[in-house]
């Protein structure tokens, strides 16, 4: 076990190097982030000044070498526009995109199991097609304009609710959040419902494979035979074995709503670290889109991580170290 | 009048059917699927719309001279100022006919999507069956490198590869491609892994044939049916991820808007009630998209080989 929890670590440093290596050549060959710091009168001494000041007028190789000196010191550079540590403005926002993708994920799996049971259970009915043709709909609808549409109808058209924004904001130790407070759960709601509305229906299909492939077993079968109650089978039985891959799935899916709040929160006006990520491209802010790389390889290594290993919880069968890293 | 049968004559061969093709049985089942056919006719709608859009449209929405800017922002159903044309579906912030750039804006999707799904086809392919073939560490290296990149989710690639790369219908394209490759890279060696088991391959090695006629004219083609479901589901993924990277103004330039583009532009006016500017071209987008996964999700199932009978 450990020696797997190494080599993906291992694997991860090797990742987050070659990625920050290429996204630090590339930005830099595109453009000049002197001219979005300095003012439009700047002399050029001024701009030599500046330039001196980010050890920008050193060449690129060397540049790379202090910037993986001072990252293996967990410094990974100043933000070229507000010159504050990159990755502080970052993990200063990573509580918001953590709330919004949470809460859309718990949201996804509430509406996505017993949806998917029921699908898996009545493969024939009626309301079983109106499930799954909704799911098709649910992860083909691009995912940015049903949020468009939902601002639309909840937030212009019936003002029920804002179109943007977090709102107020409890602290909890270290970290800001919103799920405390009225407020910050009508601002959650249209966002988490946009990912919920895509990653529910992949949860459905997912969970309804599983139960359709439970099924016919014959632990349902002598469960049945044993006399037991309908629902402690479907609750009892069913679930935990179908559970291995909604988990999985989940898990996984977290990751990609996570990177996936560049789009979202870029909508719905969300303070998080997707929507730093896009400003800090569109404004060449190099050090902090480097910190983001870094820190989202990180973050989806360990969540692959921590899915292989509660995967080996649930199902005792599975072996760690058989499987390749 | 009954035809006396000489000995040694063969009968005719009427008597049995003929045996159906693989094709015709291809065709059977995808049509006996009322959603798949459903799919089909969205996406041949959409492709057609998109082919023939010179044609279909009212207006050329490339042509600003046309535009008459009293026209801009008009709800659906509006007649043009100078009463020559009406808007069924509006105009946009720039007094385009919302229907004219719809049919132009598909065209820039399906042709950014196809491009960029068949080159990722292609080179997956074969990234793929060449890891299965020479195995070692070829097969290491290739993989590895696929499961890096399948763990980094594609809009991230397609965002950071596009910063990068700056503005242009090709380099979204690049940026897709290797976004998508793995995927492909991953499915034909699965498949090649198992065919390379087979007799034929191997008959086809003792007569020293060179490895890359083996690869391409013998294993290739036994290994394209998981390879055309995964290039249609992700042609749909790739239609709907250049329209996301369009809509945060990273994709295609203004010039050439795309369906993701012309959402966009809609965006700063839906708060106003305004909503048909982003409204029409998402619906465009979600027909090509949905009719494109109906197919994919049956042909998953046709031509799966634990399902086929």
């Amino acid at each position: 076990m450990a020696a797997y929890i190494i080599r993906r670590l291992l694997q991860a440093l090797l990742v987050m190097a070659v990625m920050s290596g290429l996204v630090f050549l590339g930005l830099y060959v595109i453009g000049d982030p002197v001219s979005m710091m300095a003012s439009p009168e700047a002399t050029d001494l001024e701009r030599d000044a500046i330039r001196a000041s980010f050890g920008l007028d050193k060449p690129l190789l060397q540049q790379y070498g202090i910037f993986l000196a001072h990252a293996v010191h967990l410094d990974f550079g100043k933000s070229f526009l507000t010159g504050q540590p990159a990755m502080g403005l970052i993990l200063e926002r990573m509580p918001a995109t953590m709330e919004l993708a949470t809460v859309a994920m718990l949201l996804s799996v509430i509406i996505g199991v017993p949806l998917g049971i029921w699908a898996g259970l009545k493969p024939q009915a009626l309301s079983t097609r109106g499930i799954m043709t909704g799911s098709v709909l649910g992860f083909s609808l691009p995912n940015f304009w049903v949020g468009l549409m939902l601002i639309m109808i909840f937030a212009v058209q019936l003002g029920w609710l804002p179109a943007g924004g977090r709102g107020a904001t409890v602290q909890v130790g270290p970290i800001a959040l919103s799920v405390f407070t009225l407020d910050g759960w009508s601002r959650l709601a249209l966002p988490a419902t946009t990912i919920a509305l895509a990653k529910g229906a992949l949860i459905i299909r997912v969970t309804r494979a599983a139960t359709r492939e439970a099924l016919p077993m014959d632990y349902i079968k002598f469960a049945r035979a044993k006399g037991l109650a309908w629902s402690r089978i479907l609750w009892v039985h069913l679930l935990k074995n179908i559970l291995i891959p909604i988990v999985t799935v989940s898990g996984l899916e977290f990751g990609q709503v996570v990177a996936f709040a560049v789009v979202t929160e870029s909508i719905f006006a969300w303070p998080g670290m997707g929507k730093l990520l896009l400003d800090s491209i569109i404004t060449l802010d190099r050090p902090v889109v480097v910190a983001y790389l870094i820190l989202i390889v990180f973050f989806l290594v360990m969540l692959n991580l921590a899915v292989d290993i509660l995967y080996s919880v649930l199902d005792p069968r599975v072996r760690l170290e058989s499987t390749k890293a | 009048m009954s035809k006396v049968l000489v000995p040694g004559e063969i009968a005719p061969a009427a008597v049995l059917p003929a045996p159906e093709t693989p094709w015709q049985r291809f065709r059977r089942e995808f049509f006996a699927n009322k959603l798949a056919v459903i799919g089909l006719v969205l996406l041949v709608l959409a492709v057609g719309v998109a082919l023939f859009a010179p044609w279909l449209s009212p207006q050329n929405p490339y042509d600003l001279g046309k535009l008459d800017i009293f026209d801009s922002k008009l709800p659906p159903g509006s007649k043009s100022a100078d009463g020559s044309m009406t808007y069924w579906l509006g105009t946009d912030g720039q007094a385009r006919d919302l229907l004219s750039a719809i049919f132009y804006g598909l065209r820039t999707s399906l042709v950014v999507g196809g491009t960029s799904v068949t080159a990722a086809l292609v080179i997956g392919s074969v990234v793929g069956l060449a890891a299965a073939y020479f195995g070692g560490w070829i097969d290491a290296v290739l993989m590895r490198t696929v499961d890096i990149q399948l763990s980094f989710p594609s809009i991230l690639v397609a965002l950071i590869l596009l910063a990068v790369l700056g503005k242009g219908v090709d380099k979204v394209i690049i940026a897709l491609v290797i976004a998508q490759w793995a995927y492909f890279a991953r499915a034909a060696r699965g498949a090649a892994l198992v065919e390379r088991e087979k007799e034929y391959v191997e008959a086809a090695q003792c007569m020293a044939l060179g490895w890359p006629r083996v690869l391409l004219r013998h294993m290739l083609p036994n290994c394209l049916p998981p390879l055309i479901v995964i290039a249609t589901i992700n042609l749909a993924h790739a239609i709907a991820l250049e329209s996301t990277l369009s809509f945060l103004g990273v994709g295609v330039p203004v010039t050439q808007p795309s369906l993701g583009m012309l959402i966009a532009n809609g965006f700063e006016f839906m708060l106003s009630g305004r909503y048909w500017i982003s409204f029409f071209p998402g619906i465009a987008l979600a027909i090509a998209v949905v009719g494109i996964n109906l197919v994919g999700d049956h042909l998953r199932d046709i031509l799966n080989p634990h399902n086929a009978q």
